[in-house]
């Protein structure tokens, strides 16, 4: 018999649910923008995706201090342990249903490759998209921060690669949520909190 | 300091993390700078059409001046009437360019102004003053010998007319008619002897009916020129001029053209390309040009959708506000080829050929014209220099001419992003002085181009009022001038919309310097990263299909 584990509390579900949606709508509305397809006309998609940046990053400041105040923060400390015992699991193990390397418990929810994946996110990816999406929400105020010289093709150039760092991962974040040991289990995890352990 | 508002405001937003709805509250921050259009409104009522009839609200009646209680001979002795009162306004219109045609570029040093340009239209002033100079506010201009020091010179009712009676016939060097004249000639139809009396009597302010006499009708006709100034100007609608909209704001010219002591503001000799001040308090005189759209509008009018504001460090507001130029009832003429001009019917008579439209397509006075209506403009980056190709200046004859030239770049502060209309053309060269070539056009003697149609004639003595040796070999190069578009503000509904401009191909397409979001700008950025987005989708795609086939072998 499976034990269960809970392990995403009620906020951080909301968090994660509630970001996703954003996300998801800020990509659609982005590269809208950016002139990859036609969907809600341009000027409606740059109301809604400022939009949604604004919601997103009040939604963040709320995470922040989630984490911080529940000390959940520790969940993404880097670790090179079992790196490479879960690479192996997803090249090879997982298809001859070896057992999982990485056992869940709700002080490490993350598996090694997750804590990597999610801290690159947070650090890189997050950081490049916010930082020159605000350049380009004051463009003509950049003076007063003492960057009145930067072009917009420069904050463009980092908008649009973040957009699609963000990209590549939303693909291959989507397709790993399927791959726990059946593949709706972590996505049930996600809604109800509950992980069913092995 | 409203910028700085709107920074610390969202900034605020990111600490305070003020939920889902405080994006709304961001917005309407900017409702505190309201529309410097505004007060104007209460302009209105005054000039609504239906109030036409009502009296002028000057303090003079000048039907009770006992100076003007005369049959006048001719202009200057009107002149000479109003003098008597008004002392200065004599000597302050001589100073003013619409007097002397002469403009002195202070960066380009070079000496402009109608006497000294050469467009492609009818070319130059040289050797047809006697029909040019019914344009100009002067009497008796027909020739280089004009005293442009005699006060009585002046011609104060071209501007002050308020009966719209007193027209300025090209031929009389100025003067309107003062005898019965066949107009136009060959016509039959006939102008009675201009009543200088009754227009002495009625002269009051200058209206777009007044200044659109001789800017309404630049290039030898109506709405020829400047395709964003043409007679249907005097009554515009809403939809075709917001600010001189006749039952809206209804504007006169000097509205915006603030003028003092007869100088009039706003040139297109030396525009403002670039306003980076906020608006201009009226009546404060702290050199700058109160003719801008900034002037009044201050430097973030776009309250209900403030990312407009962040576009005004490379556009000049007349871009996306003027959508299109001959919005009126008429086109403009757009091309003017003078070189198949001269060809003549069997009988050696002129030939004139309409188009479908109903405009003259073929004289055999001018050469072939084409019109457009509903024009897009073409875009340039504009600093407020332009470069002019003088009397004299090299033209080699096998590129196009560039008879003026708007400077600015992307990386200049100083230029904006302007919209053009651009008239090309062809006319006569001096094949072997490598010159452009002018000639006499109209007036009294054998080598008026509009009475013997040859061009070598005209030519030579066109050619001999300037100082430019003339070798008597010509041909007929290609030319363009741009005329910036200002005027046919159309009300906001109406001004492009985002995307416009924001998708490939779009308006601005092919502009240096500027990167447009919506606009294929990084090829190679969209390749990489649709590429590698592929591949992760390729790449998962696979590694589930493989897991799906295991697990079936497995279970």
């Amino acid at each position: 018999m499976s034990e269960r584990i809970y392990i995403f509390k009620r906020f951080e579900r909301f968090w994660h649910w509630s970001q996703a949606a954003l996300i998801m709508f800020l990509m659609l509305t982005g590269f809208e923008i950016h002139g990859s397809y036609r969907l809600f006309g341009f000027e409606n998609a740059v109301s809604y995706h400022t939009f949604a940046a604004w919601t997103l990053v009040s939604l963040w400041v709320f995470a922040v201090f989630w984490h911080f105040t529940t000390g959940e923060w520790k969940q993404y400390i880097p670790t090179m342990e079992k790196v490479d015992a879960m690479f192996k699991y997803y090249v090879t193990g997982i298809f001859t249903n070896a057992p999982h390397p990485f056992r869940q418990t709700t002080l490490t929810k993350h598996n090694p490759l997750q804590r990597l994946a999610y801290l690159f996110v947070f650090v890189v990816v997050n950081p490049v998209i916010w930082f020159s999406g605000w350049a380009y929400l004051f463009y003509n105020e950049l003076s007063v921060v003492g960057l009145g010289g930067l072009p917009l093709s420069w904050i463009a150039f980092f908008h649009v690669v973040g957009a699609f760092m963000m990209l590549i991962f939303f693909i291959a974040h989507v397709y790993l949520a399927t791959a726990g040991h059946t593949p709706t289990a972590h996505i049930k995890a996600m809604v109800t909190g509950w992980e069913e352990a092995d | 300091m409203m910028n700085a508002t709107r920074l610390k405001m969202g900034y605020v937003l990111f600490l305070v993390g003020g939920l889902l709805l405080s994006v709304p509250g961001f917005a309407t921050v900017e409702k505190s700078s309201t529309s410097a259009a505004a007060p104007a409104a209460s302009i209105a009522p005054a000039a609504a059409p239906q109030k036409a009839e009502q009296k002028s609200k000057s303090t003079a009646d000048h039907s009770k001046f006992e100076e003007l209680k005369r049959n006048f001979r001719n202009g200057p002795e009107v002149t000479k009437a109003c003098l008597k009162c008004h002392t200065e306004a004599g000597k302050q219109v001589q100073h003013t360019k619409h007097w002397t045609w002469e403009y002195v570029n202070p960066v380009t040093k070079q000496k402009l102004g109608k006497k000294h340009v050469i467009n492609n239209f009818c070319t130059s002033v040289k050797t047809n003053q006697t029909f040019c100079s019914a344009c100009h506010v002067g009497y008796g201009w027909s020739d280089d010998s004009f005293d442009f020091s005699k006060e009585a010179n002046v011609d104060c009712l071209a501007c002050h007319d308020t009966t719209g009676k007193y027209k300025k016939i090209p031929g009389l060097s100025g003067h309107p008619n003062y005898k019965t004249m066949e107009w136009p000639p060959h016509s039959g139809r006939f102008r009675e002897p201009t009543d200088l009396k009754k227009i002495a009597q009625n002269v009051g302010k200058t209206s777009r009916a007044s200044c659109g006499a001789c800017h309404f009708y630049g290039g030898g006709g109506d709405a020829v020129k400047h395709g964003d100034l043409d007679s249907s100007l005097k009554t515009p609608e809403r939809y075709l001029d917001v600010h001189m909209d006749a039952e809206g704001l209804n504007f006169s010219c000097g509205e915006c053209h603030l003028s003092d002591a007869h100088k009039v503001t706003g040139s297109r000799y030396a525009p403002t390309a670039a306003e980076k001040k906020g608006a201009l308090l009226r009546g404060k005189d702290d050199g700058r040009n109160p003719t801008t759209c900034r002037a009044c509008h201050g430097d973030a009018p776009h309250t209900e959708y403030a990312k407009l504001n962040d576009h005004t460090d490379k556009l000049a507001c007349q871009t996306c506000h003027i959508p299109e130029f001959a919005r009126g009832r008429l086109p403009t003429k757009m091309t003017w080829d003078w070189s198949t001009a001269g060809r003549l019917d069997e009988k050696g008579h002129r030939i004139q050929a309409k188009n479908s439209g109903g405009q003259v397509a073929y004289d055999s006075k001018k050469g072939d014209f084409t019109y457009e209506r509903y024009v897009k403009p073409e875009y340039v980056w504009f600093n407020g220099d332009i470069k002019y190709t003088l009397f004299g200046d090299r033209v080699d004859g096998s590129d196009r001419v560039k008879i003026n030239e708007f400077m600015g770049g992307p990386d200049d502060p100083n230029s904006r992003i302007w919209p053009v209309k651009v008239f090309r053309g062809k006319q006569p060269y001096d094949v072997e002085n490598k010159t452009l070539a002018v000639f006499h056009t109209a007036g009294k003697g054998d080598a008026a181009f509009w009475g013997n149609y040859n061009w070598d004639k005209a030519l030579k003595v066109g050619m001999a009022s300037t100082a430019v040796a003339f070798s008597g070999k010509y041909d007929f190069v290609e030319t363009e001038m741009s005329w910036p578009i200002t005027h046919m503000v159309a009300p906001k509904e109406d001004a492009l919309s985002c995307v416009q401009c924001h998708k490939e191909n779009g308006r601005l397409e092919g502009l240096k310097g500027i990167y447009m979001p919506g606009n294929n700008n990084w090829p190679i950025i969209d390749f990489l990263g649709y590429s590698v987005a592929l591949l992760a989708l390729i790449g998962v795609l696979i590694h589930g299909g493989i897991r799906y086939l295991t697990s079936r072998k497995g279970g």
